[in-house]
């Protein structure tokens, strides 16, 4: 299935675009979402397990995924 | 309560106002500016960015785990966004209380909490030409849900 990817970002830098679709097994989870983006192009320059969160909550790697869900990963973040 | 990401400059009297009231025995005002130097480098400004659907969520429920434990709703908070020059303010915490011990908690509360969960980032601006993604604070205590973050592009 597809599913459509947020970057944020030095990982929108490293992947080259701020949202890319992306293609996963039928009942991934983030951990298949994380393999997957780790092997595109620039996927080497991210940590290997970068934080993701669903539909705007932080996700733990086993968190199911499903088409439609908002997707994000998530840079160390640095507010304030 | 009351919290907002924005994209125009923030105005830390206005939010000062909103917590001040007859049974508040203390308001007190944080706000975060930017500063002229990180880790021994000019910076000339500061451009932040948001999630900023999640960061508004994230931002709504620190506040709300902060009124929960310090007993008071006079809590508002604004974050900026975009670019920002020296000295001007990316986030503003006013808080409102009875007392003053439980306001000066309450504020440190949302402040630690922010930094560590709300996805925003920036990006530093150097006198030097060069920009850089501050990754603050990056490591094992910042760490929501126990991923393992482990870039560290920049460490303060």
């Amino acid at each position: 299935m597809t599913l459509r990817v947020l970057l944020f970002a030095s990982y929108a830098d490293v992947l080259g675009a701020p949202e890319i679709a992306l293609e996963v097994p039928e009942r991934a989870t983030v951990q298949d979402v994380i393999a997957s983006l780790l092997a595109r192009p620039g996927g080497d320059r991210l940590p290997p397990r970068p934080l993701v969160a669903v539909n705007q909550a932080y996700a733990s790697p086993a968190t199911p995924v499903m088409p439609g869900d908002e997707v994000a990963v998530i840079p160390p973040v640095a507010g304030g | 309560m009351r919290t907002a990401i924005v994209e125009r400059p923030l105005d830390a009297a206005g939010l000062l106002r909103e917590v001040s009231r007859d049974a508040n025995g203390a308001a007190l005002v944080f706000v975060g500016t930017v500063r002229d130097v990180n880790d021994g480098r000019a910076v000339t400004g500061i451009e932040y960015s948001a999630y900023q659907a999640m960061a508004e969520r994230e931002l709504a429920a620190i506040v709300g785990e902060a009124a929960g434990r310090f007993g008071t709703d006079d809590i508002v908070v604004e974050h900026r966004i975009g670019t920002l020059g020296l000295g001007e303010a990316s986030v503003v915490i006013a808080v409102g209380h009875p007392r003053r011990g439980a306001a000066y908690e309450a504020s440190r509360y949302v402040i630690e909490q922010l930094k560590q969960r709300v996805p925003i980032w920036k990006r530093e601006h150097y006198a030097d030409g060069t920009r850089e993604w501050v990754h603050a604070g990056n490591g094992a205590a910042v760490d929501p849900v126990g991923a393992g973050e482990t870039v560290r592009e920049v460490s303060r």
